[in-house]
């Protein structure tokens, strides 16, 4: 295997990794910062996937779809948090997992109502179409280049966003300690509706981007709710860092799994998640007392 | 109480015997006319993936078997058909449940289904332990007309190994030696890869890799990536659903359609190449059908299809029509009495059906025997370029029917 192949190979699994990334980001920060397990986060990822082909079928606009898309999932967010998710903060893990089962059925309902049940095509944007020639036989569609790209600012946004803002300083006072912040005289609720409503969006958006380079079906979500789990666990649990890093590893495992060992490529990315979590149980950048 | 215990063996003797009386007074009774079975409709449970990524597929096997049973009145053999669904959602590990559910408590008479190899398989040995009748309208798991054939198990699909096995002559016969090979890990892809390679190395063709990803994984990039490094003649494929899309959406989008052609099993582009547009063109595949087959039968098929669905029939459409038609050849034989179950199996076994795929009929482990053709994308259809090869008949290994 030469130079240029594993470049592309690489690059294949930062491209694989950052969309993952995206998905799992909204998963841990609803986690870490209200506490609260989302099983429906797939579906949301699916319903996003849905948006974008109706509205580039609507439009014709791909960059509508985007915004259109994570909009329609903000909003949605920002209700369910309203009325359901809110009476989850505090409670087990087996209301907020029945609850968020609940969920997935409705959603999964609904997506067959308004869409039905047959796989769909979503053309990317036309001037995103196309390939770059590597080699004389080795091309790269511009495509999974732009969601590199894209990703990474998203993550770069997000990293802002929590390290460097008053917003992301609430949240991080929210997530460490909940009961000095309040005494502070931080409204959590609002804050609370925000952050749901963000990690809805973030895993529709992740949805809207993998749609031109996937299908989009039904059960799309479920395979990618799993990843992301396996993603939150081996990054830290609530750690939106842990998951960029986690994302990146199962990126490369399952890159590199299929290349090199493919009879075990499905998998490797569950030995890899043993073996961090035997060296670090608590995740690679989780706390400790976790 | 003591007495109740000396009782008791004696009343289940009684009550197994006079059961076992019953039974027998039941089976030989001259009263038991088939008019009165008949009054019932037959009951046909369709065990078929209604979600998923093979829900399309389920929905056309569905609207075939239908639409057969709407042309003949409601009727097969002069036999009212109802029907009982269920969502086998392409999961083997629900598949038993799912089958026992028909034949125990809904009690239906027949199982039409499935997609999914693996559920097939379930539902196969079910119907060989309760002696069901059961229709496979897709799932093409050799086994099921081999090792575990069975007198009221029929296929009116294919066998995987039938639909890639013509491949591999054809394309050692193109001048092509060296071929990757890419597909899902798990029954259907290995046994269609490797009828493929059984008849392309026996005429002197070269597998260089065996690429797989897991069922139902639909992300190839790193694999496309690889396929371009190895530089093979052909890439042979088998994709269905919603992952061939995909896959071949990939496969272009890598730029490789236009070095490295793509060639597999039918069900690449079948019923999937609307969703795949512009990306499918030049795709060469086989099969037992294509688009533009011109034979009385298709273009009927096609035209009430259209008018019942206002969708393009395609060939998971049509097995699901050959399989109520099956039903009707095996009814009619009977005149709708269908404990007369060994007659009817005969005429099932002996049917010679005009479908819409050509000529069909049935070996002895009752697995069709049909002509496979070459088709080719173009401009959105799967035209035939040539037959492949005609009657294939499936070696049915390992079938102890004789």
């Amino acid at each position: 295997m030469d130079l240029i192949t594993v470049s592309v190979q690489l690059l294949n699994a930062v491209q694989y990794g950052t969309v993952l990334f995206l998905v799992a980001s909204g998963l841990t920060l609803v986690f870490g910062i209200l506490g609260v397990i989302n099983l429906a986060h797939g579906a949301f990822y699916m319903l996003g996937a849905y948006l974008a082909y109706w509205i580039v079928l609507m439009t014709g606009s791909f960059v509508l779809a985007m915004l259109g898309g994570v909009l329609i999932a903000f909003i949605i967010g920002m209700l369910l948090e309203t009325v359901f998710v809110r009476l989850l903060y505090g409670r087990d893990h087996l209301a907020q997992v029945l609850l968020s089962f609940g969920l997935i059925l409705v959603i999964d309902e609904i997506r067959q109502l308004l869409f039905g049940k047959d796989v769909h095509a979503v053309a990317p944007p036309a001037w995103l179409s196309g390939s770059i020639q590597l080699t004389d036989n080795l091309s790269y569609p511009v495509y999974r280049l732009a969601i590199c790209v894209f990703c990474l600012m998203v993550a770069a946004a997000i990293f802002f966003v929590i390290t460097r803002t008053k917003i992301g300083m609430i949240v991080r006072a929210g997530a460490e300690n909940r009961e000095m912040a309040r005494v502070l005289g931080i409204k959590f609720d609002r804050v609370n509706r925000y952050v749901f409503a963000v990690g809805i969006a973030l895993a529709a958006l992740g949805g809207i981007v993998i749609a031109p380079i996937s299908t989009v079906f039904p059960g799309m979500g479920d395979g990618m709710l799993i990843l992301s789990f396996v993603v939150v666990v081996l990054g830290g649990i609530g750690s939106v860092a842990g998951a960029a890093v986690g994302a990146l590893l199962i990126g490369l495992t399952d890159t590199f799994g299929k290349v090199f060992f493919p009879s075990v490529s499905s998998i490797l990315i569950y030995l890899l998640m043993a073996a961090v979590l035997v060296w670090r149980p608590s995740g690679i950048l989780g706390r400790r007392d976790v | 109480m003591s007495s109740h215990g000396l009782l008791r063996p004696l009343s289940r003797r009684a009550l197994l015997s006079g059961a076992a009386g019953a039974t027998t007074l039941a089976a030989v009774s001259p009263f038991r006319s088939p008019a009165i079975a008949q009054n019932a409709p037959l009951k046909v449970g369709m065990m078929l993936p209604y979600t998923g990524t093979y829900a399309k597929l389920g929905q056309f096997i569905d609207d075939g078997f239908r639409l057969y049973v709407e042309q003949k009145g409601g009727k097969l053999g002069g036999r009212a058909i109802s029907f009982v669904q269920v969502d086998d959602e392409s999961k083997p590990e629900a598949a038993t449940d799912n089958m026992n559910r028909l034949v125990g408590r809904e009690k239906v008479d027949v199982v039409v289904g499935t997609v999914h190899s693996g559920v097939a398989m379930a539902m196969v040995k079910v119907a060989r332990d309760t002696n069901t009748l059961l229709i496979i309208p897709n799932a093409g798991a050799n086994d099921a007309t081999g090792p575990a054939c069975a007198p009221n198990i029929f296929r009116t699909s294919f066998s995987n190994w039938q639909t890639t096995f013509p491949m591999g002559k054809v394309m050692a016969e193109r001048g092509i030696k060296n071929v990757v090979t890419i597909t899902w890990r798990y029954t259907a892809g290995a046994e269609m890869i490797g009828a493929f390679a059984e008849n392309f190395t026996k005429n002197g063709g070269k597998i260089v890799a065996d690429l797989t990803v897991p069922f139902p994984e639909v992300e190839f990039q790193a694999l496309i990536t690889q396929i371009a490094t190895l530089k093979p003649d052909a890439v042979f494929s088998f994709f269905a659903g919603g992952g061939a899309v995909k896959f071949v959406k990939d496969y272009a989008a890598a730029g490789l359609n236009k070095t490295i052609p793509l060639y597999g099993a039918g069900f690449l582009t079948d019923g999937t190449i609307e969703a795949q547009g512009e990306a499918a063109n030049g795709i060469k595949t086989t099969l037992h059908y294509a688009d533009n087959l011109d034979n009385a039968a298709n273009v009927a098929f096609l035209k009430a299809f259209k008018a019942k669905t206002g969708k393009d029939g395609d060939i998971y459409a049509v097995q699901g029509y050959d399989g109520a038609a099956l039903l009707d050849v095996g009814l009619t034989a009977v005149g709708g009495d269908f404990t007369a179950r060994d007659k009817m199996i005969a005429a099932m076994g002996a049917a010679k059906i005009d479908s819409p795929r050509g000529p069909l009929s049935f070996n002895k482990a009752h697995n069709p025997i049909q002509n496979i053709y070459l088709r080719e994308v173009r401009n959105g259809r799967n035209e035939m370029i040539s037959v492949a090869q005609a009657s294939v008949d499936d070696p049915a290994r390992g079938c102890k029917i004789s």
